[in-house]
């Protein structure tokens, strides 16, 4: 279908971000911006800082140098769990799931943020912690229906096959209904199949939901299809941004991926 | 019950039945769906106002007297009102198979002259939408979840939700609307259109009127005692007829209550929690699920393994003849108890059957094994012999006249005769009016007389059961002039869980041979535990422990049919394991999973060669069609191998 879609002012703007580890630089004064309901990639060889990057914006890292403005508020140090609170949700590249919980549990952890009853309310569950489970619990429901996740809402994650506790994993950052969505290689190690309905899911969350995704993704075709725009990062530098077709035609970038020995074909 | 029962004449249509239920059975669940993970239930009066508001959406929309409605989708409350709302305006319900590719579905809508569509998702629409141009009397597409659909600009394409709307709009200016329009219908109109999946040629539409529906589904009703009490889990395809019947006619004329699932892969735990009380399953399913439960009980505690051992051997001995109510001695009424206590209620439970009070099961022979297996804990697994054309019910057994090798006595108001060819013929209530659009397909199998020819083989046993051999016409013979039924010995193989699907070769060939797939689940586990990686269905179906494994279940089958007069000359001789599974995508098998003999032949004819040459290896390069419509290729060398063939001459030709 041929449509338009609105794509916002900008959402997330990095501004001249460093991030060095002792003596290793890890990214060295990249900026880039990502306007609302946009779906964003960051790609690059291994060891480019693409996950630097992604931990940077929601505040695991903390640049030494440079800002990060989301929606408005600009800073450089934010804590993972107020990052979470502003709107900024993300999966991992090793999958960080509760293994012995059930995929409904694991969801429900994403809602934790939204949860405003302290410890002992929920500990008793009864009356106002009765009826805020309830609400959350809808919630989740409606993420597990979006994945397509039903049949194994009561399986422990740990009995899962790898592709769909990626899909759960996706489910728990749904559950805190983000404004921004950060995905580590939400497709590694998944077979064409898994990765077509991967792809699926993502493209329904920034259009159902009007998500702003920022994804660090290995598999070029995927990459693509479903990226507005695409910054390449190497050795922790900025090589290039721009749309799938200018990157794709970027000089800097054909040499990173082709002509030297780190390729992208590794996973 | 409640309420004195209607005269039968006046209300011989699906609608009408709907008003009468609203008024009698008005508070008690007609249907459910798990929705956000709760069970939501509508009940008769709900589905009454549902059906007329959705009549209602789609007159507004410019359905006429006489259109029909195309209906693809899982199981959904809303599809099955879409029927009754489309009878009750003079049109035909079409149910299609949903995992049809598009151009499947562009043949039936077409010849179907499907002017509307009521689709469940975005999936379907799609499908829809790709075929629309070749299909001109398609005008207008109406679907379910609003998922992904946002961005579909054209008028053509509506949400469910609009229809409903209009619907209502046009309710509160004509009140009293839909119950004159249901006046309108009588028994004798066409009720609903079914594709038959088809083995052979292209799909033929056959038309059911409210009579066949609604007169056969009240035979089966008092057959087996239905009531508005009784509980069932709608998760067939609703292009079947038996769906039809089960979830659909019988719930009208009985007023019980039909759940939907979840989700297609929910099936399993929905039918945990809804318990239903009435259940069809093909016997692929019975057999799948003794499959898990044998695989699950091998992971099970030793003291657990005893117990189900002992007490699973113990009620093969008395369970069948407790079930069909044969006296039993006390003792072993005692120990039966213990055992359900310990053993069978809970695994039972476990599977969902705790209520069951019958389960059927047809469509193909069932293994005695898996028959006793179920019947033996206290299921009353039951078969029946019925078709498309027949509205299901031809044979079916009576409780406590079970057995697993027949499929019963003839239905009530159903006549039976063999003819000389031992082809089945029947006649009776349920007989479909016609093949759509395809006189000569009728004239062919229905004559002038009523006596629809079944395609089928048998013949009646001692005791005026039916027992069915095989397709009529796929009964062939050997050269040296034995019987050869295909479908006899590959069910004798499929009974084994090692196998999934057999594929028999041999009319006027010298010796018999045949193609196996193995069950990658039970052969797998079987390789687990033996140590032996596997990288695939491939990988596994080409190790030589496998082909042994296989060879001592062709061994066995040997050994049976050595007894069989008829058929001691159809041993099998040299068989081999697919490289592949057979696939209905890749047309090798019908969308009801039945194997389309002529395409496998076709297709690895170099490999029926080799089992007919002497060779040992045979390799192979075979197209597969993958879930997404793309195309590969799997290259493999076949093996094949020899069995031992008991008792007859055919030993001495092969050797």
């Amino acid at each position: 279908m041929a449509y338009e879609r609105k794509i916002g002012d900008t959402i997330l703007s990095v501004d001249q971000i460093s991030l060095a580890f002792g003596g290793v630089k890890a990214l060295s004064n990249i900026s880039f911006s990502v306007n609302q309901h946009e779906v964003f990639a960051i790609i690059g060889p291994n060891g480019a800082g693409k996950s630097s990057m992604l931990n940077c914006i929601n505040g695991f890292y903390h640049p030494q140098e440079g800002t990060i403005t989301f929606k408005g508020n600009t800073r450089r140090h934010v804590r993972p769990s107020e990052a979470a609170r502003e709107g900024i949700a993300r999966t991992f590249q090793n999958i960080a799931l509760f293994k012995g919980m059930t995929t409904l549990d694991n969801i429900m952890t994403g809602r934790n943020t939204k949860m405003h009853k302290n410890i002992f309310w929920q500990a008793l569950r009864f009356g106002p912690a009765e009826k805020e489970e309830m609400e959350h619990r809808e919630v989740v429901e409606r993420v597990i229906d979006f994945l397509e996740i039903e049949a194994i809402r009561k399986t422990p994650v740990g009995t899962l096959p790898y592709g769909l506790q990626k899909r759960v994993e996706l489910g728990r950052a749904l559950a805190a209904e983000p404004d921004l969505l950060l995905l580590d290689e939400p497709m590694a190690g998944m077979n064409l199949e898994e990765k077509q309905d991967m792809c699926r899911f993502i493209l329904d969350v920034n259009d159902e939901f009007g998500t702003t995704i920022v994804l660090i993704e290995h598999d070029m075709g995927v990459v693509m299809d479903i990226s507005d725009r695409v910054v390449v990062l190497d050795y922790g530098k900025k090589l290039a941004d721009g749309t799938p077709d200018e990157v794709r035609s970027n000089q800097a970038v054909i040499d990173a991926y082709l002509g030297v020995a780190h390729d992208d074909a590794e996973e | 019950m409640s309420g004195e029962k209607p005269a039968i004449s006046s209300v011989d249509t699906f609608p009408k039945l709907l008003l009468e239920n609203a008024r009698r059975y008005g508070e008690r669940p007609s249907i459910r769906e798990k929705d956000l993970g709760i069970w939501q239930a509508w009940n008769w009066s709900d589905v009454k106002g549902e059906i007329a508001e959705m009549a209602a959406g789609l007159k507004s929309y410019g359905f006429e007297r006489g259109d029909s409605l195309a209906i693809v989708g899982d199981n959904r409350p809303q599809l099955y009102w879409a029927m009754t709302a489309a009878q009750a305006l003079g049109g035909t319900p079409v149910p299609m198979y949903q995992d049809a590719v598009a151009d499947e579905m562009q043949y039936v809508l077409e010849h179907a002259e499907a002017c509307f569509a009521i689709v469940e998702d975005q999936e379907q629409t799609d499908k829809l939408l790709e075929v629309m141009d070749k299909c001109p009397k398609l005008k207008e597409i109406v679907f379910k979840d609003t998922r992904g659909m946002r961005h579909y600009d054209q008028s053509y394409v509506r949400s469910l939700d609009s229809l409903m709307e209009a619907g209502r709009k046009y309710l509160a200016d004509n009140p009293g609307w839909f119950e004159a329009e249901t006046q309108k219908g009588v028994g004798t109109d066409i009720a609903i259109m079914l594709y038959t999946s088809g083995t052979t040629g292209r799909p033929k539409g056959v038309m059911l009127s409210f009579d066949n529906l609604i007169i056969t589904a009240k035979n089966g009703a008092e057959w087996d005692d239905l009531t508005e009490k009784d509980e069932v889990l709608a998760y067939l395809p609703m292009a079947w007829v038996g769906d039809n019947i089960f979830s659909y006619s019988q719930s009208y004329v009985s007023g019980f209550c039909v759940s939907c699932p979840e989700s297609s892969d929910t099936v399993t735990s929905d039918l945990k929690e809804i318990g239903p009380t009435y259940f069809f399953a093909p016997p692929r399913v019975f057999e799948n699920i003794l499959t898990q439960v044998s695989i699950r009980m091998e992971d099970a505690s030793w003291i657990n393994r005893k117990l189900y051992a002992y007490f699973m051997d113990f009620a093969l001995s008395v369970g069948p003849d407790i079930l069909d109510g044969k006296p039993v001695s006390f003792g072993d009424r005692i120990l039966y108890a213990i055992g359900e206590f310990l053993v069978y209620g809970p695994l039972k439970n476990e599977l969902g059957f705790s209520r069951f009070r019958l389960a059927y099961t047809a469509g193909e022979a069932i293994g005695p094994d898996i028959f006793d297996f179920f019947r033996s804990m206290g299921v009353n697994v039951k078969q029946l012999y019925g078709s498309t054309e027949a509205s299901v019910f031809i044979c079916m057994q009576k409780n406590g006249d079970v057995k697993p090798d027949t499929v019963g006595v003839p239905a009530t108001g159903v006549e039976l005769r063999i003819a000389d060819d031992g082809e089945v013929h029947f006649r009776g209530p349920g007989t479909f009016v016609a093949y759509f659009k395809n006189d000569e397909a009728t004239r062919e199998t229905k004559d002038d007389e009523g006596w629809v020819m079944t395609g089928d083989a048998g013949f009646f046993d001692a005791d005026g059961h039916l027992k069915i051999i095989d397709r009529a016409k796929d009964v062939g013979k050997l050269n040296n002039g034995t019987m050869f039924a295909p479908k006899y010995i590959e069910n004798k193989l499929k009974f084994f869980p090692f196998i999934t699907e057999a594929v028999a070769f041999g009319n006027e060939r010298d010796y018999a041979a045949a193609f196996i797939n193995i069950d990658l689940e039970a052969v797998g586990n079987w390789a687990e535990r033996r140590g032996l990686a596997y990288s695939g269905y491939t990988d596994l179906a080409m190790r030589s422990e496998v082909y042994d494994l296989i060879t001592d279940c062709v061994n066995k089958v040997n050994a049976d049919l050595a007894d069989d007069d008829a058929l001691s000359g159809s041993q099998i001789s040299r068989f081999l394991i697919l490289h592949k599974l057979l696939d209905a995508d890749d047309g090798e098998l019908t969308r009801t999973r039945k194997v389309r003999r002529n395409t496998v032949a076709d297709r690895y004819g170099e490999l029926i060669d080799a089992l007919y040459s002497g060779v040992d290896v045979c390799p192979v390069e075979a197209a597969v069609t993958f879930e997404d419509g793309r195309k590969g290729t799997i290259k493999a060398d076949v093996k094949i191998r020899e069995a031992i063939v008991v008792n007859s001459q055919q030993a001495q030709a092969v050797e």
